[in-house]
């Protein structure tokens, strides 16, 4: 395929969002705002307890409670079936128990009761009223705990070469420093919700999901029913960050019990439980030995990492995978283990794996230079990539020396004295630090169907989502840049499993997989207009359709234009209709995005203030399909990793494994006044047609990545501190901190 | 849900003869605490007596140069009120430090003085706390401790900090709260509203049962005097304080001649530092004095496992705000 597909059209301009009006006007629905007649209303009784079991239920109370219809529990639940999980077979959860399965509780803040009344107040008062007897055992509240108690297993995404400890000893250079990052809970804006309805047989649930065909799939396999008696709506996603990719509990529950009661239910999931029962960046603790030669070239790395995982499911936290093959280096190990903690099941956080990893190798790289002293953008130079080491292949497309380079021009890395603490204005220390970023270009199949209208409309379908990342402006980018016809003709529908099977929206995979189907569905719909206008009754009946062009909406040959609207008309036809299945990524070449983040940190020492004062990043990611949505993405993924560096951790009493800081007011992220004043970011916007014809591979994740290794090496360079235990709290600054032993 | 009694009060009399002198009796303003607090379960009010209609939403200077501020009055509102800027501006900056614009807009003077911990302990509605449930232990002292949590008036009954920064201010600036109840009118100076936790740590103010504040009178502004509020957080907006100070002084050339200090974040009360500000007054206003006027301050300090770093933070508050003050033109001067 040619680079035909990028005309004069939207693509790679910077369109609004087509749905935006919509969200700021409270038009676009969201899960819990469906109200199906006769609704019932959900409220879960969550486990106080870590680890133990459920020993009695009074239930008395809440029975009188006013206007309550239903109680469920582990004695009182619908025998269902486990879905068995598989990515393969897009039936994926990440937490396979089922609520209510049996008296058994893995961990603080899991579903032990539902309750359903008639409103959402008389759920909520009648679900404190419901009495709970445990047996409490003690938690495994933590990743040392969990080691401690009964030590690691390995997990997937392991990778061997060379001999990585054999040419450690006796290497010129090395170091040996051990990483660790605290759970960070995804904390989307919306909750988590269902509203679930049966008609004989058949459930639809609105569900705020970041992948309707997986959950459609698998409430099948759990509820033993065939894939098209289930119907997942989620049109519009207050957010999800990875909390949304795969169901949890709470859809399992309002399903079963809206099939029980006889009526439909919502269940919105609680703030608190948020932080329990839908996922969360697990915990990691990651060891790094590097080694160079003389000349600082490495010649030998390891990256081992453990993370915490649930005592119900092994979730790999694959903190080596950006390893494998950033850096050449012919001597390596990567390795990831997991250790059973008293926590719900972790899941995907934006940049899964490559988010804490990057934080850990990018900081190692930064004390390795330092340790040689090479400037750590010298160092990298050095030592980058040329092709995929682990693959053994070739990158389609890798401008990551272009992206440091024009970065650290940008930002004036020149201008940095790379003496500790020697920047200073007013009462700051100036502090400069940079990192790589990186994340693996995805590229799964895909179903799209386009109608071109006889209205003068194109209707677009696909069950894959928009999260609020762009992905309805760029498929009517894409139909307009092959129709001619205006982003306004264009009505795009989503979220919905009656449409053709979309993706998950995860993975940063969402525009390389969909972007393809409906070019290619559109071309279907032309050729098939094509078809009608040479007929028989067309106006071109005597034309090889091969030879007609379409363009602006008109059907050209030889100096003739028919509008395609009255081809259809003239044959009283409703539309032309095209649909496609596109396929995954081929495996010929490494498919990678690249970049580098160049930070500047100003660390107050009269008040212990630590603040990112300025950010440059340039970030290579294939083409640019809309650049407001994509500068957006990365700007967005900045500030979420600047949170990452000095604000986020859910802290967990290590006494019983409770989350305590499970709200907004005391789970800090970033909020408006911690913007840096200064955030630039460039994209490179070099085509990568090995990829597939529009030449982009996604920019959801990789702005995430590398961002706290950044802010940490800059902190370094202010403060001569090497805080390798995120996140980067003042404390960890500050002289003269009284030493209180924990209790 | 709980049921509970709502009535709506026309004056202060018929509020605290509705509300009566049960413990199980509220009265409701912005209701940014109360209506939070109801919601996950905390607070269990069985009769809400809405005082939103009362005539207290008033800011007035009182003859003898003091300002009285009615109960109602929100928290923006105050920030924005031209006296308060000008004449008492510590506590103008210490309101917009606080919480967000839209609580700021619901949020009332007395219901912030009346304002609860954020102690997670005392929310979760499970863990051992003497302040929810008297006699069962305070599960903070010997868990995660780092940012609600005090070093200063602890006891081992209770470690929780008072949220509030507006608090803070007006420890500074010297006040009393007035209060109507079941005995008539009385005031309460505002240092001894607020009580520490000892050995009843469920008992959190100086308010007989039923008792309603009417208004906070501020003292009248120290003459000549500068003010400001320094407040010491992780993250820049919408986050109480780990470390604050509300400072007001006056100098004679560089000599200190008056000082007002109190601290939020590290204390189970708005913290007034009586001891430092001896150690300022008539003192040069140089850092060595206010190094050492910030080390009398947190003198006595009580580290726990995660929050040690407040005896320091506590320090720079007071040393940074202090720098700051006393090199600044006087704004109402220049």
């Amino acid at each position: 395929m040619s680079d035909s597909i990028i005309g004069a059209g939207p693509i790679g301009s910077g369109p609004r969002r087509i749905d935006g009006q919509r969200k700021v006007t409270g038009a676009a629905p969201y899960a819990a705002d469906h109200h199906p007649d006769n609704m019932a209303y959900g409220y879960g009784v969550f486990s106080t307890i870590a680890r133990g079991t459920v020993t009695g239920l009074d239930l008395d109370a809440a029975r009188q409670s006013p206007g309550v219809i239903d109680i469920f529990h582990h004695d009182h639940f619908p025998e269902l079936h486990r879905s068995p999980a598989s990515f393969a077979q897009g039936n994926k959860v990440e937490e396979t128990r089922l609520p209510f399965e049996d008296n058994h509780i893995y961990y603080e803040g899991q579903f032990v009761a539902l309750v359903v009344a008639d409103t959402f107040e008389n759920a909520r008062a009648a679900a404190r009223k419901v009495s709970v007897s445990y047996k409490s055992s003690d938690a495994i509240a933590n990743l040392d705990q969990g080691v401690k108690a009964h030590g690691t297993t390995s997990g997937s995404g392991n990778h061997e070469r060379g001999d990585a400890a054999g040419n450690f000893d006796g290497a010129a250079h090395s170091i040996d420093v051990t990483y660790t990052t605290p759970v960070e809970t995804h904390n989307p804006m919306e909750m988590h919700a269902s509203v679930a309805s049966w008609e004989g047989d058949r459930l639809t649930i609105f569900e705020s999901s970041q992948g309707v065909v997986v959950q459609r799939n698998a409430l099948a396999k759990i509820f033993g029913l065939p894939p098209s008696h289930v119907r997942v709506e989620s049109p519009f996603i207050g957010s999800g960050f990875g909390s949304k990719l795969w169901m949890w509990p709470h859809a399992v529950a309002a399903s079963a019990a809206a099939r029980e009661i006889g009526r439909p239910v919502q269940l919105v999931v609680p703030r608190p439980q948020m932080f329990t029962t839908t996922g969360h960046r697990p915990e990691t603790r990651q060891r790094l030995r590097l080694a160079t030669d003389e000349s600082g070239r490495l010649v030998s790395l390891r990256h081992e990492s453990i993370n915490t995982t649930s005592f119900t499911d092994q979730y790999v936290e694959t903190c080596g995978s950006v390893t494998k093959s950033l850096y050449s280096c012919p001597n390596l190990l990567v390795s990831h283990e997991t250790t059973q903690v008293n926590r719900g099941t972790p899941t995907s956080m934006r940049a899964p794996g490559a988010a804490p990893g990057l934080f850990a190798l990018e900081s190692a790289i930064d004390e390795m230079a330092h340790e040689i002293g090479v400037d750590p953008l010298e160092f990298r130079m050095n030592n980058y990539a040329d092709r995929d080491e682990s693959l053994d292949l070739d990158f389609s497309s890798n401008h990551i020396r272009e992206a440091t380079e024009k970065a650290a021009e940008k930002f004036g890395w020149q201008d940095r004295n790379p003496e500790v603490g020697s920047m200073r204005e007013g009462h700051e220390i100036i502090g400069y630090g940079m990192a790589a970023c990186n994340w693996e270009a995805l590229k799964r199949e895909c179903e799209a169907r386009v109608s071109l209208r006889a209205d003068g409309t194109a209707f677009v379908t696909c069950a894959t989502q928009d999260i609020g990342t762009g992905t309805y402006t760029i498929i009517a980018q894409t139909v307009s840049e092959l129709t001619g016809l205006p982003l306004e003709k264009v009505t795009v529908r989503l979220g919905d499993t009656s449409y053709p099977a979309g993706p998950v929206s995860g993975g940063s995979w969402a525009t390389a997989t969909t972007l393809p189907a409906i070019a290619a569905a559109t071309r279907e719909a032309i050729k098939e207009l094509k078809g009608y206008a040479t007929s028989e009754k067309g106006d071109f009946k005597d034309v090889d359709s091969d030879s007609l062009t379409f363009e602006n909406g008109q059907l050209t040959h030889d100096g003739q234009r028919v509008d395609y609207v009255d081809v259809l008309k003239g044959q009283r036809l409703a539309s032309a209709d095209g649909h496609a299945h596109t396929k995954g990524a081929d495996d010929k070449y490494s498919y990678r995005s690249f970049g580098a983040h160049f930070v500047e940190v100003r660390w107050d020492p009269g008040i212990s203030n630590l603040r990112v004062a300025r950010v440059v990043s340039a970030i290579d990611v294939g083409r640019v399909i809309n650049s407001m949505t994509a500068r957006n993405q990365v700007e967005g993924a900045i500030v979420m990793g600047l949170g990452m560096a000095h604000f986020e951790a859910t802290e967990y009493d290590a006494r019983n494994g409770r989350p305590v800081n499970n709200n907004y007011a005391e789970y800090v992220v970033p909020v408006h006044a911690d913007q840096p004043p200064e955030v630039e970011v460039i994209l490179l916007d070099y085509p990568d047609l090995a990829f597939n014809e529009f030449g982009a591979r996604g920019i959801g994740e990789i702005g995430i990545t590398g961002m706290a290794a950044a802010v940490a090496n800059a902190v370094h360079h202010a403060t001569g501190k090497r805080i390798r235990d995120l996140p980067i709290f003042k404390e960890k600054l500050m002289e003269n901190v009284p030493d209180v032993p924990s209790a | 849900m709980r049921e509970f009694d709502y009535a709506r009060a026309d004056s202060p009399r018929q509020a605290v003869s509705t509300h009566g002198e049960s413990e199980q009796a509220a009265y409701l303003a912005g209701g940014t605490t109360l209506l939070d607090l109801v919601k996950i379960d905390i607070m269990r009010p069985d009769q809400v007596v809405d005082i939103n209609r009362l005539d207290l939403n008033e800011i007035e200077t009182l003859d003898d140069g003091r300002t009285r501020i009615g109960a109602l009055v929100t928290n923006t509102a105050l920030a924005r009120h031209d006296r308060i800027k000008n004449e008492y501006a510590v506590l103008s900056e210490a309101l917009l430090s606080g919480a967000t614009t839209q609580l700021r807009n619901k949020a009332t003077t007395a219901g912030n003085v009346m304002q609860r911990v954020r102690c997670p302990y005392f929310r979760d509605g499970v863990s051992s706390c003497n302040k929810r449930e008297p006699g069962s232990g305070c599960a903070a002292i010997e868990g995660h401790n780092r940012s609600v949590h005090a070093v200063l008036g602890t006891s081992e009954h209770c470690i929780a900090t008072h949220p509030s920064d507006m608090c803070v201010a007006m420890a500074a600036i010297g006040a009393t709260v007035a209060v109507e109840g079941p005995d008539g009118q009385r005031e309460i100076d505002f240092l001894d509203f607020h009580l520490l936790p000892g050995d009843a740590p469920e008992r959190e103010h100086a308010l007989k049962p039923g008792e309603l504040i009417t208004h906070v009178t501020l003292d009248a502004p120290l003459e000549n005097s500068r003010s400001r509020y320094l407040k010491l957080r992780d993250r820049a907006s919408y986050q109480f304080a780990l470390a604050s100070s509300a400072v007001i002084v006056t100098l004679d050339g560089d000599t200190i001649t008056e000082a007002r200090v109190a601290l939020g974040g590290v204390g189970t009360k708005p913290w007034r530092a009586h001891e430092a500000e001896a150690a300022l007054k008539g003192q040069k206003a140089t850092e060595a004095t206010f190094q050492k006027a910030a080390e009398i301050a947190m003198q006595g300090a009580t580290p726990y496992a995660h929050n040690a770093f407040k005896i320091p933070l506590g320090q720079q508050a007071i040393v940074r705000n202090l720098t700051t003050l006393t090199a600044q033109e006087d704004r109402r001067t220049s």
